[in-house]
């Protein structure tokens, strides 16, 4: 198996409001951690958000990160979840 | 393509798939050998064992975890399955391997896994002295042990059947139910009697590290009936052939987890990878039900005519898409019909729809066997051999495993039910044939390898 890929998907889903993308950027930003890729769809009032990240230069763990995005996703009231690209990747190709 | 390398419907699928839909990695199992532990000593052998599972096994449930978080896919169980134990202990003189148990039991509890395989021997031909002594010693073992599995294999399509040790399984699952009869004879929840056991199985209780594997694997049993269910769902009016096919592909993003998860963990402990197994294991939970995607086909219920073929066809597709997608496929691959832990089983079971008879022509089209099917509690030892032969021979003559998990509940009787908990879940009292076999059961010997075993 290759290396473990430094990039990871963060998704956000939840009821649609002001401020969401900024608020998750930001969190991402204060961690060092680059947005390489945003996808982002609203269907009725339900928002998600599909971000792949590069945590190559970034300043904290994988799991802090983590705790940092379930920390914000709870004060925004919508779900976000980071995981690695690679479980993409298995699933969808070959 | 865009620069997320995905298209966002296929990161919402896997995301839908893992927190609506139950998709899981069910256990990720290591296997180790135990074939150094003998020793003249019970005690020192056991303690040779116990050292050994807590030193290759200490970071498996840590490494689970951290695959948990890092792909954010569940990982139910993490568990371990070693050498048939009565191929261990029999270097001693002891008789009573109960000790063994209850080492094995303490690795399981120190290691932080819930289940442990393994308290097994291989009697399709005969019986060794170690094997003698481990089969007795097992309804005590599984008395005094909360995590320790065992097993017995009594059949294979290469040996056929050995009678004498059907009759003794009747006999020994019965005391294991009366043993354990405060807790619904829970005891026999965790003893399986097989015909062609594998040495490769991941999933309880039937685990137990064969003979021809390495020092210590990585097996990774990969689950998920409620993702199958919502694909097809999603195409009600779909004929067979459209069916299979959603079903193939389902089952090979499910797989392609397993060989992720596998891959990884067999990397960060530094042993090597075994095999995927390509099971659908249901749980009680809501949504995780292997009948329900049988009613979804079509079915008012399951066990009603129509059962066995969308069963079969079922089984066929999930081991196709499956084989797709991993580089080792082994352990027992099919889909499981454990009465207690379906829903959709243990519903049809009450109703009176899915009989016992039914569910034993299911076991000729699926893995495993019958299992975890609650019995009336006097039933005669005789008659679960009889159980025991039939499901053997299905297995025999068809080359494939098959499998007894069979609780005669102490007590209980038709219309009763008994609640196991957790994993295990509940189950009606199923009716079982009252005319005795008890004859049949007692002329003893070995049934001869059939002529499929004739293929070289």
């Amino acid at each position: 198996m290759t290396a473990q890929s430094t990039r990871i998907i963060v998704s956000v889903i939840g009821q649609d409001k002001v401020g969401i993308i900024a608020s998750v950027s930001a969190v991402l930003a204060q961690a060092g951690a680059n947005i390489l890729d945003i996808s982002q769809t609203v269907m009725q009032d339900c928002f998600s958000m599909i971000m792949m990240v590069d945590l190559e230069k970034a300043g904290v763990s994988f799991e802090e990160l983590k705790r940092l995005l379930d920390q914000k996703g709870n004060e925004l009231g919508v779900r976000i979840d980071a995981q690695q690209e690679d479980v993409f990747r298995y699933m969808h190709r070959l | 393509m865009s620069r997320l390398h995905f298209q966002p419907e296929e990161i919402l699928e896997t995301i839908r798939m893992v927190q609506m839909e139950n998709l899981d990695i069910r256990t990720i199992t290591m296997g180790i050998s135990l074939r150094d532990c003998a020793d003249a000593d019970l005690e020192t052998s056991a303690t040779l064992a116990y050292d050994k599972i807590c030193r290759l096994a200490a970071r498996l449930v840590k490494v689970g975890e951290e695959i948990e978080r890092d792909y954010g896919v569940p990982i139910i169980n993490k568990r371990i399955s070693v050498t048939p134990i009565a191929m261990v202990a029999e270097r001693s003189d002891a008789d009573d391997y109960t000790l063994m148990a209850t080492y094995l039991d303490r690795a399981a509890r120190e290691v932080g896994v819930n289940f442990i395989g393994g308290f097994s021997a291989l009697v399709q031909k005969g019986y060794t002295r170690g094997d003698r002594a481990l089969i007795a010693s097992i309804p005590e073992a599984l008395a005094s042990t909360r995590r320790v599995c065992a097993s017995v294999n009594v059949a294979t399509t290469k040996a056929g059947i050995n009678m004498d040790a059907v009759a003794q399984m009747g006999r020994v699952i019965k005391q294991a139910a009366e043993k354990t009869a405060a807790e619904g004879g829970i005891g026999c929840a965790k003893l399986v009697v097989f015909c062609n056991a594998v040495e490769d199985n991941p999933f309880m209780a039937g685990a137990f590290h064969g003979v021809g594997e390495p020092e210590c694997v990585i097996n990774v049993g990969v689950s998920g009936p409620g993702v199958v269910l919502r694909a097809i769902e999603q195409q009600p009016d779909a004929d067979f052939g459209e069916l299979a096919s959603i079903i193939k592909r389902t089952a090979f993003k499910v797989t392609r987890m397993g060989e992720l998860a596998g891959r990884v963990a067999s990397e960060k402990l530094g042993v090597p990878f075994g095999i995927v197994d390509l099971s659908l294991a249901p749980t009680p939970a809501q949504g995780d039900s292997v009948a329900r995607i049988l009613e979804e086909m079509g079915l008012e219920r399951v066990g009603t005519h129509g059962s066995t073929a969308a069963l079969a066809m079922l089984n066929d597709a999930v081991k196709k898409g499956g084989a797709m997608a991993s580089t080792q496929v082994g352990g027992l691959s099919g889909a499981f019909i454990p009465v207690s832990e379906d829903i959709g089983m243990i519903e049809a079971a009450e109703l009176g729809v899915l009989s016992f008879d039914k569910l034993e022509a299911m076991t000729c089209v699926c893995s495993v066997g019958l299992d975890m099917i609650a019995i009336p509690g006097d039933t005669s030892a005789e008659t679960i051999s009889g159980i025991i032969a039939d499901e053997a021979a299905i297995g025999m003559i068809n080359r494939k495993t098959t499998a007894v998990r069979v609780i005669p509940v102490p007590g209980k009787s038709v219309g009763d039910s008994v609640e196991f908990g957790g994993l295990l879940g509940r189950a009606p009292i199923m009716p079982v044939n009252t005319m005795s076999c008890a004859r049949f059961i007692t002329r003893g010997g070995r049934i001869p390898a059939p002529l499929q075993a004739l293929n070289n």
